[in-house]
């Protein structure tokens, strides 16, 4: 497809994302995040869809109990509404914007659809038990020198390699 | 002083900022490459680095930053959030996680950005974090012994390797450096193609990579917004400019009882020493903790004067110095320490106390109305918000 050549040098971009990054941490004191948003939007719909189970189960009395209010309002929900529209714009000047499946040359589309769900599945569950993704966790946990955000880094990557030999088959010729 | 949240930027407009700095996030994610999955899988098969190169890039990046701006006094590194450590659930979760996204191809954030380009790949997979996510909030009673084992709250890496901050930049920026270097090398061997470099691209290499060295380098040679004080200090007292005004205990007491309002009668001791007994009306501000950003208002008004007492004199001078570089409030040292004062002012509201021989008796009933004025005062007060504790503000944060 050739369009490889159109992403922006790796380094260049890792320097933005880094910016970015740190101008978080200066206005907030924190750093970004993505898994959190998730969690967050979670709980607004149970809140609204059942009501009863949002207060009788063990997870949502704690959580209720660290965040006051509507969990809508989070931060992370907002941010990751801001990663939406940053992306498509990013998308829209690189012109890269399309209604596409991307998945390895053997396989199928709906074993792409049903690994994609099953991956997300297992990254969703275990952001929640380590505390943060990729992003929260891993990203900004460097940042800031944080020795649980480092190791759950190491796990995540370490992780992935371990498993990588046993999927090949999803992305290799 | 950073970080702006929550003291100096509202919550409401904090939302607006969430919104920006994720366009900033996204933008950035998506020109990297990162709404293709086949480019972030191939990290794992050795065909496409990208995913390392912008993720070390990012992260050394925003540690170096991090590390100057706390070194300019510019950015608070104690009020960042740390995310707490703890262990099992941490490496546990990250496998798990490593699962996910070799199987699935994304992570949160990217499979984000994916979506928002059109990739149904990418849509399905924020389909299946949600799954997840749900599946342990309705597991977590189970999850919850793995998910709570030992706490160790928000460690920090250099701590824990035993070293400083610096040195630990130093180790992250070299290895990422190596990693980069490794990588080019992998990925042109596992895509058949020749690694050339020529002494130009060297060259500029070289001088990019350098940067963060200099500026790391730049922070272990200069001294710190703390030491810059301290030297200010040492460099006043050495030419004799390090005055502090004095105020009689008997001039403090009267002053507090008719017009508390006017002072922050600031007890320097540690939080031990203050529970146990203070003067009435004091406020706990321990010299170690006074650069504390909680504290700083005390000594950026000019509506107070403050008042500094200790249990030495040269605790509260010092306490009293660091103040002038804090902001320009209007300074005191009381002239007695702490036991002296609770000798002339004692706490006994007895009527019946029996006056001393050598001591005037005019002074000694002044000092013994003037104790008891003061802690009615302080019993009066103690259900108003009167003396102001500020709440240490706590920064939410993470992305669990």
């Amino acid at each position: 497809m050739g369009e490889s050549t159109k992403y922006m040098n790796p380094y260049l971009a890792g320097f933005i994302l880094g910016i970015v990054l740190l101008i978080t941490i200066v206005i907030t004191g924190r750093g970004l995040g993505a898994s959190g948003a998730y969690k967050d939007g979670i709980a607004a719909t149970v809140k609204t869809a059942a009501p009863t189970h949002f207060n009788n189960a063990q997870y949502f009395q704690e959580y209720q109990q660290k965040n006051d209010g509507n969990p809508l309002r989070s931060w992370l929900v907002f941010e990751v509404i801001g990663v939406l529209i940053g992306a498509f714009i990013s998308g829209v000047l690189s012109d890269r914007v399309s209604l596409r499946l991307e998945k390895g040359p053997r396989v199928k589309n709906y074993t792409r659809v049903i690994a994609a769900i099953l991956g997300g599945a297992l990254f969703g569950f275990g952001s929640q038990l380590g505390r943060g993704c990729t992003s929260g966790s891993a990203l900004s946990g460097m940042a800031i020198m944080s020795f649980g955000g480092i190791i759950t880094m190491m796990a995540i990557f370490g992780g992935a390699y371990m498993f990588a030999y046993f999927f090949r088959k999803l992305w290799l010729k | 002083m950073a970080p702006l949240v929550p003291d100096i930027i509202s919550n409401e407009f904090n939302f607006f900022i969430a919104l920006i700095v994720g366009v900033g996030f996204g933008f950035a994610l998506e020109q990297a490459g990162f709404s293709s999955t086949k480019k972030l899988v191939g990290l794992f098969y050795g065909y496409d680095f990208t995913v390392l190169k912008v993720f070390f890039t990012a992260g050394v990046t925003a540690m170096t930053g991090v590390v100057l701006l706390g070194h300019l006094g510019i950015l608070n590194l104690e009020m960042l959030y740390i995310n707490p450590t703890f262990l099992p659930s941490a490496i546990v979760g990250g496998v798990i996680m490593g699962a996910g996204f070799v199987i699935g191809g994304f992570c949160p954030g990217t499979s984000v950005c994916a979506a928002a380009v059109g990739k149904l790949d990418g849509l399905a997979f924020i389909g299946g974090s949600i799954l997840g996510i749900f599946a342990f909030m309705e597991f977590y009673p189970m999850l919850k012994p793995l998910y709570m084992s030992s706490p160790e709250g928000g460690l920090l890496i250099f701590e824990q390797m035993g070293v400083s901050r610096n040195v630990f930049a130093i180790i992250l920026i070299s290895i990422a450096l190596i990693a980069f270097f490794a990588v080019t090398l992998i990925e042109n061997a596992v895509n058949n193609k020749k690694t050339i470099y020529p002494a130009r691209v060297v060259r500029k290499n070289m001088l990019l990579a350098a940067i963060p060295f200099v500026i790391v380098l730049f922070v272990f040679i200069t001294p710190d917004t703390e030491q810059r004080i301290v030297n200010k200090i040492e460099k006043a007292r050495r030419e004799g400019k390090c005055e502090v005004r004095l105020i009689d205990a008997d001039k403090v007491a009267s002053e507090m009882v008719q017009q508390y309002f006017k002072y922050y009668l600031i007890d320097v001791r540690s939080p031990e020493e203050y529970k146990k007994s203070h003067i009435p009306l004091a406020i706990n501000v321990p010299v170690d903790s006074i650069r504390n950003e909680e504290f700083r208002n005390y000594f950026t008004q000019h509506h107070r004067k403050v008042v500094f007492y200790s249990d030495d004199d040269t605790t509260a001078r010092k306490a009293c110095l660091i103040s002038r570089f804090l902001g320009s409030s209007d300074n005191y040292v009381m002239r007695e320490e702490f036991t002296e004062f609770t000798r002339l002012f004692p706490k006994n509201q007895g009527e019946d106390f029996a006056i001393p021989d050598n001591v005037n008796k005019e002074v000694f009933m002044f000092r013994l109305s003037a104790s008891k004025k003061l802690y009615d005062l302080e019993e009066a007060l103690k259900h108003q918000s009167a003396p102001v504790k500020k709440k240490k503000t706590k920064i939410q944060g993470g992305c669990s």
